[in-house]
């Protein structure tokens, strides 16, 4: 849905770009050509790299060992596979439901979906094209310890406890 | 040559793939059809954000970027970066790019991470997703946590960097 939203800005702002100056909108395209196509190979990389994981990894296993009993062992166990996988939103989140509805626990569940939103192990490497390896690895290992944070206010407030 | 370098991760990743698919045949089948599922939300998302980044680059003068989010923008460029980020669709991945272009266009360091922080856990279509799944409770709360932290982080990976680096990163999305 959001994606359509996306579509249509661009082409409105396309056309108005065309409309007022045409060799500039096309000095654009190839700029966006230019920079897709310097990612192109992380990118490739990244999206199998999600596929492999995730065959992996799937909802049972997971539900399995992020219980409401498993503490901060399975927030930390959680935290980790959020770290490393790279869902989309719109499976993440009805999937995270659905791990409550099972058994998981909200603190573990708000480790899980704040580490998956926020670290990016697979993605790493596009991050490293552009901010370079200290700070890729900075700003990741900042958030994973920050998800801990999250997932005790949503466990003290949503979880009760 | 240079080609085969630049795929190098690329190609890894498919003979990772290959011995999965070798190894377990399910766990491979699983594995392509993720796979190629990210493409497409990849192939739906990454188009209309490089181009809106080109159209960026080439409109927006770097004057007004460094206004508005520039070093001198204060808790205006904090504001507006949060609200950028957060208006956003996409993967993470997606964010990188255009963090390269707001470089390029001298905004503030701290400003960028921020954008970074917020495209990650505050994006608006998102929000109403994990408030429709996860709660109302649950999704704010979130929120209002994640807001200051993304804020906090910046600032951190701010101090822990010198300007050295800052300028390397700077000179690397000039050439990005």
């Amino acid at each position: 849905m959001s994606s359509y939203i996306m579509y249509i800005l661009v082409i409105i702002l396309l056309c108005i770009s065309y409309f007022k100056d045409k060799k500039k909108t096309k000095m654009a395209l190839k700029k966006a050509w230019k920079s897709f196509e310097n990612i192109l190979p992380q990118f490739i990389g990244v999206i199998i790299l999600v596929g492999i994981l995730l065959s992996i990894f799937n909802a049972e296993l997971i539900s399995k060992i992020i219980g409401k009993e498993s503490g901060w062992l399975g927030v930390i166990f959680s935290a980790i596979v959020g770290a490393i996988t790279l869902i989309p939103g719109f499976v993440a989140f009805p999937t995270a439901a659905m791990l409550l509805n099972n058994g998981a626990g909200y603190m573990q569940i708000g480790a899980f979906v704040s580490t998956l939103m926020m670290v990016g192990v697979v993605t790493a490497p596009v991050e490293m094209k552009y901010f370079g390896k200290r700070l890729t690895i900075m700003r990741n290992v900042l958030s994973f310890l920050f998800s801990f944070v999250v997932a005790y206010i949503i466990g003290k407030v949503v979880g009760g406890i | 040559m240079t080609l085969l370098k630049k795929y190098r991760f690329s190609l890894m990743t498919v003979v990772i793939l290959t011995i999965l698919f070798l190894i377990n045949r399910e766990m491979g089948i699983r594995a392509i059809r993720v796979t190629g599922y990210s493409f497409e939300e990849m192939i739906s998302v990454i188009p209309p954000v490089f181009i809106l980044l080109g159209l960026l680059d080439v409109w927006v003068p770097k004057e007004t970027m460094m206004k508005y989010m520039g070093e001198t923008s204060g808790v205006k460029g904090i504001v507006l970066s949060i609200i950028l980020g957060s208006a956003a669709a996409g993967p993470l991945y997606g964010a990188f790019p255009i963090a390269a272009v707001f470089m390029k266009k001298g905004v503030k360091f701290s400003n960028v991470l921020i954008f970074i922080g917020a495209w990650s856990t505050t994006k608006i279509p998102m929000f109403l997703f994990e408030l429709s799944s996860l709660g109302t409770r649950f999704a704010i709360t979130r929120l209002l946590v994640d807001i200051p932290g993304i804020i906090l982080i910046s600032y951190i990976l701010c101090s822990l960097v010198n300007r050295a680096e800052v300028r390397r990163i700077y000179e690397n999305a000039e050439s990005m």
